[in-house]
């Protein structure tokens, strides 16, 4: 099938970039939108034109490395779908499709369609971790979780950072992907010692970063690729206020912590 | 590089509650849900109309709200420092969400988001205006053709003869049902509350009272328009 792609070139970060329009003669429904893309970068390395840099790993929708906007929708709209994993037989004969990175201050763009997500990992590095002992490991089955808690904590720790929730978010906020850590792990005992410290850094660390607020659109949970819920973002707003009023200095009082 | 920075004193907690995103929804959502309230009680009292002898019952009301003047300030006051601090603080979000996308898409197709909900932020400032007018048309009377102190009745049928008036009413509390149908569920989403059971029943409760209250207002300046409502007044 044929198919014209409107593709955002940006040589650098700081470099003005465009909107290019190629033709693709013939595609192959069975392709990968990727595979696509690597058919169009051969094309474009022969004739000695720069290649079109996308991010991209696993190409099995779970590593979160891949991912731009297909027509306006991150990953394309299509649901749980990574762009890796969406197929050419979603689209017909002669579409024109427009290709953007992801657009968000706190996400520079590095070249064409790939940004820089480091602001993730500061935010993952505020608080979204836990104290374990050192030592033999303990019996996994000797703590009690509420099934209704792990499954909660498991549907968010889906996922995957892939920045689709920031992509489509109108306020580029990246309350999903925040809300999403700070579930995962506040919900289960392990995550208990830090809990409210966690919600307090990883919020303000969000903040810090430059993402913008939540006006409860639910955008990023209808492009998730991984389905998680804005119950979330209800979740880090509650653990977020609740620290931030019982927030204490670290020293005790008596001297004797 | 950003690390986070964890707020001394009690004051630092409270300014740094207000400065995050978050702080600030609960100040819109808590503000939001007091202005709602006020609008179905002001709803309520505008159906009032349609009892039988309107004129002496929307007077007794008139006279009921202002038994104790005191009383009646520390409501307005009330509510004008919910509205201000409504504003200002979603400014000040807006003024964010802005600067966290200075580059705009060149195609953005929005999915889910209903129509309403990506336009709060027309809806919004409309009836900002438009409640610096109701205020100037039927509590001040400045800006009405044939004001009377006390009688509501009889300004609100001259005052909606004028078919630019009742216009700009009915085109304000279209605005009012669809900024309600998304704020009166997403209060709740932002101070927390969502849960799968009570979610979708806030939702439908949402768009209920939004449009409850839109069309219960509305259908008084279209009475008077089609002369149903005000036959008595000359």
């Amino acid at each position: 099938m044929k198919l014209t792609l409107n593709v955002w070139r940006q040589t650098g970060p700081t470099a003005p970039g465009k909107m290019v329009r190629y033709e693709m003669p013939d595609v192959n429904p069975d392709m990968s939108f990727l595979e696509m893309l690597d058919v169009l970068n051969e094309g474009l390395i022969q004739k000695g034109d720069s290649p079109i840099v996308f991010e991209h790993d696993c190409r099995e929708g779970i590593c979160g490395s891949c991912g731009f906007m297909i027509d306006g929708k991150a990953h394309g709209g299509f649901p749980k779908t990574t762009v890796c994993q969406l197929h050419m037989r979603h689209y017909k004969d002669g579409d024109e499709l427009f290709l953007e990175p992801w657009r968000a201050t706190a996400f520079p763009i590095v070249k064409d369609l790939m940004v820089n997500r480091s602001a993730f990992d500061r935010i993952i590095q505020a608080g979204g971790f836990i104290s374990v002992p050192t030592g033999s490991a303990v019996d996994g089955n000797a703590i009690a979780i509420p099934k209704s808690n792990s499954d909660r904590a498991m549907d968010a720790a889906q996922c995957i950072g892939c920045g689709a929730c920031v992509a489509s978010c109108p306020n580029a906020s990246a309350s999903l992907f925040t809300g999403a850590k700070i579930a995962h792990l506040n919900l289960l005992p392990q995550g208990q010692p830090e809990k409210l410290d966690r919600a307090l850094h990883m919020v303000t660390t969000m903040n810090e970063e430059m993402f913008g607020s939540c006006t409860n659109l639910r955008e990023c949970e209808a492009t998730c690729p991984k389905g998680i819920s804005i119950e979330n973002i209800a979740i880090m707003n509650r653990h977020f206020v609740e620290a931030s009023f019982a927030h204490r200095p670290t020293a005790s009082e008596a001297g004797a912590g | 590089m950003a690390t986070a920075v964890v707020p001394k004193s009690k004051i630092q907690q409270s300014l740094a509650l207000y400065q995050s995103s978050i702080g600030k929804k609960y100040v819109v959502a808590i503000t939001g849900a007091l202005l709602f309230a006020f609008t179905v009680g002001h709803m309520l009292g505008n159906l009032q109309i349609y009892l039988p002898n309107a004129e002496e019952a929307l007077i007794s009301y008139a006279k009921l709200l202002r038994t104790s003047m005191e009383v009646l300030w520390v409501i307005r006051i009330g509510l004008l420092t919910a509205f201000v601090l409504h504003i200002v603080t979603i400014a000040q979000l807006y003024n964010l969400n802005r600067s966290a996308r200075p580059q705009a898409y060149v195609k953005k197709t929005p999915t889910v988001s209903t129509f309403a909900s990506r336009t709060m932020y027309v809806s919004g400032p409309i009836l900002f205006f438009f409640v610096l007018y109701h205020i100037a048309h039927l509590t001040i009377g400045n800006v009405h053709p044939n004001y009377q102190e006390m009688n509501p009745y009889r300004n609100l049928v001259w005052g909606f003869r004028q078919p630019l008036a009742a216009g700009f009413y009915i085109v304000a509390m279209s605005m009012l049902g669809a900024h309600l149908t998304h704020g009166v569920w997403s209060m709740f989403q932002s101070v927390g509350f969502n849960h799968p059971r009570y979610t979708p029943l806030i939702r439908s409760f949402a768009t209920t009272a939004a449009a409850v209250i839109s069309l219960g207002n509305i259908s008084i300046p279209v009475c008077v328009l089609l002369g149903i409502i005000g036959k008595d007044v000359v």
